[in-house]
Formats: structure tokens, sequence, C-alpha cells
């Protein structure tokens, strides 16, 4: 059987949920499981890759992996690659794992499915299109390793109380290879629960009609507690709010226990980031609005007459205890 | 500056769009148009023309009917157009389309070429990075800002948490999200002009790539429709709807 490799994302407190993800995944799928961590921390973060499955760590210290967007790690990944012969390896559908797996492809000519919702065998993977209403299975020919990219939050990290065995990644860039580098980082720091983790997410569209009133989601967030505002990308493009506040495809994966929706139609880009959520509600103007046929709630009225309705009632509520 | 746009036809996106018996797409005989997604890059691209001097060509591969994609690229105010269509091209999948752009790309000298972030139809998300991948060069990826310098180009990437600052020498690739330059509207006389201006249509042959290098290396084994999820109750605000909400939100536990 073939080994399965999952390119394990870092973040500043080691590593992303979605490389525990992945390396549940790739326990079902063969009996060798490595991660490759690339970047400062990747050492430290072989103890819980090895929690949850992974067998071997390749970890590459080298700063240049987090400078160099998407080249370094590639590069680094085609010679492991050329080393190791892994049949298939598992990335996550972020920016990261676009930048690394789209250059490797290019690198060893291997066959690449993006948003995946689940990997059945080695060479075969299932997606859904069209706005999630039809399942596809795919396939996977060409050249080992295939690879696939799959989407957040459609596998549950299981521990299996694993350990793994590092093995430290040189980085040797070729000197003459035009690079593109991060040069800066900024934060721009929301308060509160991160959007991924709150209980409740209160989310908001076009509907709200301008972003100064954007406040009251603020408001009604504070009010319930644990719960974090989102956005669609029609308020994010419109400049309403920076782009982590955006739920849906090309943002954010939610799955909290509430997701109350303002103004938002419910564009199948938008609903892929949130269905997985317990309970919906939405509140919408048009009672055909898409949102309501998958809200376990839906409210057809004004969210802007709603909202301070809304806020009041759950102020009164909770210390009515 | 001699800047490139890879530009996609793709359905409708306002449309339901179909599948044929083969599982591929219908883009024959559908309503199509320029990806929405790619307008933004067609706008940083003329941009940088604008304050740089030189020429922006519009490459796309598709059927025959993706001129028509060209053609809106044209009218916005770029100036040349080239479209790589072969039957062997059908069902072409991500290695495929991104080995033809890179050849198709590679023809001419270049200094920047801009594309979208993901496809609205299909949503690789991968086909800039391996364009750059292939044509030994730097990616400079989801950029809500642009500038392009003596020599060099410089965005703001949007990330989770932010933005970071992200340089590279050029020629450079640069794909942009929908937050980059909002795109100019073609004018009639854009439209006009658009008419008289060079397209060149090229084979697999002319590009001088063998069809066996844009094999698909995915296959379509079934579909099926997802199960879907039955609606909920729909209540008017006023018929108690606030309270109702904060009753879920107590059944849900997080008050
Ligand atoms: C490739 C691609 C990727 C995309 N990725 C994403 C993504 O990640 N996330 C995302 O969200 N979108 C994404 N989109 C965009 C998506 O298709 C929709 O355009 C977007 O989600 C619509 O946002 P909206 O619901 O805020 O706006 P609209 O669709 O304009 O809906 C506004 C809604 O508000 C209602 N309304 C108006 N006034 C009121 C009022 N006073 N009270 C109550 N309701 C009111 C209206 O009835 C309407 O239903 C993507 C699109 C593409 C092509
Ligand atoms: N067939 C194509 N012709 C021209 N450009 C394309 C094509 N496919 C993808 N692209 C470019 O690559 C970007 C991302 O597409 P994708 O990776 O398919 O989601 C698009 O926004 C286009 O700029």
């Amino acid at each position: 059987m073939g080994a399965v490799w999952v390119y394990a994302e870092l973040g500043p407190d080691g590593p992303l949920p979605s490389a525990l993800e992945l390396l549940t995944k790739a326990r079902a799928l063969s009996d060798e499981v490595a991660a490759v961590a690339l970047g400062p921390g990747a050492g430290a973060a072989a103890e819980t890759l090895g929690e949850y499955g992974a067998g071997t760590v390749y970890a590459g210290e080298d700063p240049a992996f987090a400078e160099v967007v998407g080249q370094a790690a590639a590069h680094a990944l085609a010679g492991l690659v050329v080393e190791h012969h892994p049949s298939l390896i598992l990335f996550p559908s972020s920016q990261e794992g676009r930048d690394v797996a789209g250059r490797l492809q290019a690198a060893l000519g291997s066959t690449l499915l993006s948003n995946a919702t689940d990997v059945v065998a080695l060479d075969r993977a299932v997606t859904q299109i069209f706005g999630d209403t039809q399942i596809v299975e795919v396939a996977l020919e060409g050249p080992e390793p295939r690879l696939v990219l799959m989407r957040p939050k459609v596998v549950a990290a299981e521990p299996s109380g694993g350990r793994a065995a590092v093995r430290p990644v040189e980085l040797a860039l070729p000197a003459d290879l035009p690079l593109a580098r991060r040069v800066e980082r900024h934060a721009e720091a929301a308060s509160g629960p991160k959007l991924e983790e709150a209980r409740v997410v209160v989310s908001g569209g076009r509907g709200m009609q301008d972003p100064s009133n954007l406040a009251l989601l603020d408001r009604l967030a504070k009010a319930i507690g644990n719960a974090a505002v989102g956005a669609t990308r029609a308020i994010v493009d419109a400049g309403w709010v920076p782009y982590h506040y955006q739920v849906g495809q090309t943002g954010k994966t939610v799955k909290p226990d509430v997701y109350l929706a303002f103004g938002i139609s419910g564009a199948t880009q938008h609903v892929v980031g949130m269905k997985g959520s317990k309970r919906i509600v939405a509140v919408n103007k048009d009672p055909d609005a898409p949102i309501f046929s998958l809200a376990d709630l839906g409210v057809v009225g004004d969210a802007l007459a709603i909202l301070p309705k809304l806020i009041e009632e759950v102020e009164r509520r909770k210390s009515a205890g | 500056m001699d800047v490139v746009v890879l530009v996609k036809y793709v359905p409708d996106p306002t449309g339901t769009p179909k599948l044929g018996e083969d599982f591929l797409v219908v883009r024959e005989g559908t309503d199509g148009t320029l990806d929405p997604g790619d307008e933004y890059a067609v706008e940083a691209g003329l941009r940088t023309v604008e304050a740089h001097g030189g020429e922006v060509t519009l490459v796309s591969m598709g059927p025959e009917v993706a001129m028509s994609a060209i053609r809106k690229g044209l009218s916005m105010g770029a100036h040349r157009g080239v479209l790589v269509t072969d039957p062997a091209l059908r069902g072409a999948d991500a290695l495929a389309t991104a080995r033809v752009l890179a050849a198709a790309v590679s023809r001419r000298p270049f200094d920047v070429i801009f594309t979208g972030s993901e496809s609205t139809d299909g949503y690789t998300g991968t086909v800039p990075m391996a364009v750059a991948g292939l044509l030994g060069i730097p990616a400079l990826t989801f950029a809500r800002k642009v500038e392009v310098g003596e020599g060099a180009v410089r965005i703001e990437r949007q990330t989770d948490l932010g933005y970071d600052v992200i340089e590279a020498p050029i020629p450079a690739l640069v794909s942009v999200t929908a937050s980059a330059a909002e795109p100019r509207y073609a004018t009639l006389k854009g439209i006009m002009a658009a008419k008289s201006k060079p397209v060149e249509q090229l084979s697999l042959a002319d590009l001088g790539l063998d069809p066996a290098t844009v094999a698909p290396t995915q296959r379509v084994l079934g579909i099926t429709p997802a199960p879907s999820k039955g609606a909920g109750e729909i209540v008017q605000d006023g018929d108690g709807a606030v309270a109702r909400i904060v009753d879920l939100l107590v059944e849900a536990k997080v008050i």
C-alpha cells in the first residue's frame, strides 16, 4: 500500500486544525502516514502531528519556508517526493495549500483535485459541485503522487495517540531562482472569539444596507457572548469589513451551534461555508430568499428593525437568568 | 511594459449550469461570459499599462465561443487577444490548462501576468500557481492591492489575520481578489474599438504541444444528487419572531 502524506500548515500556535483533520483522513487510507511541516516551529509541531497519526514528520525549520511564498515549500516537497514516492498528498484548501500544491503540480506533472469533500481510496476522491447540489466521484490518474486539496472541517480530527519519528528537511533553493518574499505581516486583530471557534456566528450581508448598521451585529454578538461576527463576500468586496470576516467558499468555513444570517441572500458560495452549522436562523425581507431553504428558523422581515428588538430581548432573558 | 491577463470564459454565473452525458459542463450553446473574477485582473492590467506604458494581451483557453470573453476584455481596453482552442482540450483539467496557458504566454516576452484567484465555474484555484511554476517565475497571490514598480512588484496579500506585503522581481505573476481595483465598464467606444483589435486563435499544434501532454488525469466515475436539508419553520416579523429566535438560542444552550 502506498504512503499518504499530509501537508501540515503551521500557525503561530503550532499545526493548524486542517493538519489534524487531514491526518485523521490519511490514517483511514493507509498504514503509512507522514506529515510534512515546513517553517519555524516545525520540529515542535511533530509531537501533535504524531498524536494525530503521522508516523513520520518531515520537519523543515528554515525561516525561508515562511518567508518565500509557495516556492520554498514546493521545492522541498518535490525533493522529498522523488526520494520517498508517496502515493497521495493531502493539502488544505487554504491560500498556502493552493500556493504549494499548484507549484508542486507544475514540478511533478501530477493530477490535482481541489475542494474535495472526501477521499475514499488512494486514487479516488469526492467533491461537490453546483453549490453542493451534486456529489461527484473522481478517479485520480496519471503519475503518483496524486494531489488532493480538501475543504476545511469535512473530517472531524481524532487523535490516534501515536508518536512520530522526526526527519529534518534542509532547504537548498537554487541561487538564481527569482522569489516572491513576504516582507511584512499585518494583523488587523479582531476582539472576541475567532470566527471558526465561536459557538455563535452573527453574520451580515448586503441587506444590512450601510456599514454603519454593522454595529448592530457587534452588539448582538456581545449580548449573546462567545459569538463572532461574520460577513458575505458582497460586503467584504464593498470594503465594509476586512476579508477575515468572510464566510464561504473563498472565506472561512464555520460550524457553530447557531448561525444567524441577517440580510444574506444565501448564494451557494456563501452557503458552502456555513451549512454545517447546527442551527441556522435567517432574517431576510424577501420570502423567496434561497437562505430560507436551509434555515431551521426563518424570519421574513427587515433586519434593521428586528436587530434592536432582538438585542434587547437577549439582554432581558440573560438578566432574568 | 508587456502585460498578460489570463481570462476564462465561464457559463453565465446567474444561470444554472448543465452537465452533458460525458459529465462535462456544457459550454456550447449556453450563455457565457468573461469570468467576473477575471475582470479584476483585466482592470489591474489596464492600470499597469496606464501608469507605465505598454500593452495588455489577453490569453484564454476554451471553446470558440470563449472569444466573447476576450472581446469583453478588449472592449474594456485591452490591446490584443490570444485564444487557444482545440478539440483535444475538451475536458482539460488543471494541469492541462496550466500547460497550455504557460505555452501560450511564453511565445512572447512579458513583464507581469495577472489572473483571477479562482474561476467562478471550476474554482480549482491553483491554475495561477501552476502557470508560474511552469514558467519559472514568482507568484504573488491573493492580492487586494497591487503596485508595479521599476523591475519589481509589491502586493498586499489578504490573509486570515489581516494582510501581508509580498515583493518579487519582474517578470512575475499576480493573482488578484475582488477587493482589488473595481473593474471599469466597457464604453460604447470601447466596444466599437474592440472589433478591430487583433485576436489570434491557436491550436495545440500551433503551440507545439503534443496532445498526450494535455490528456486528462481525472475521470468522473459518477454523479449523484446531494441530499437536501429540509427547510425549517418560516415566520413573519411580528408573529413573536424575536421571542422565537431567543428560544432557539436558549434551546441551543448558547445563552
Ligand atoms: C468564485 C466566487 C466565490 C465566492 N465566494 C464567496 C464567499 O466565500 N462568501 C460569500 O459570502 N460569497 C461569495 N461569493 C459571492 C456570492 O455569490 C454572493 O454574491 C454573495 O454571497 C452575496 O452576498 P449577500 O447575501 O450579502 O448579498 P445579496 O445577494 O445582494 O443579498 C442581500 C439580501 O439582503 C436582503 N435584504 C435587503 N434589505 C434587507 C433588510 N432591510 N432586511 C433584511 N433583508 C434584507 C435581500 O432580500 C437579499 O436577499 C463568491 C462568488 C464567486 C463567483
Ligand atoms: N481556461 C482558462 N483560460 C484562461 N485563464 C484561465 C483558465 N482557467 C483558469 N484561468 C486563470 O486562472 C484563474 C484561476 O482559475 P482556477 O484555478 O481554474 O480556479 C482564473 O481566474 C484565470 O485568470
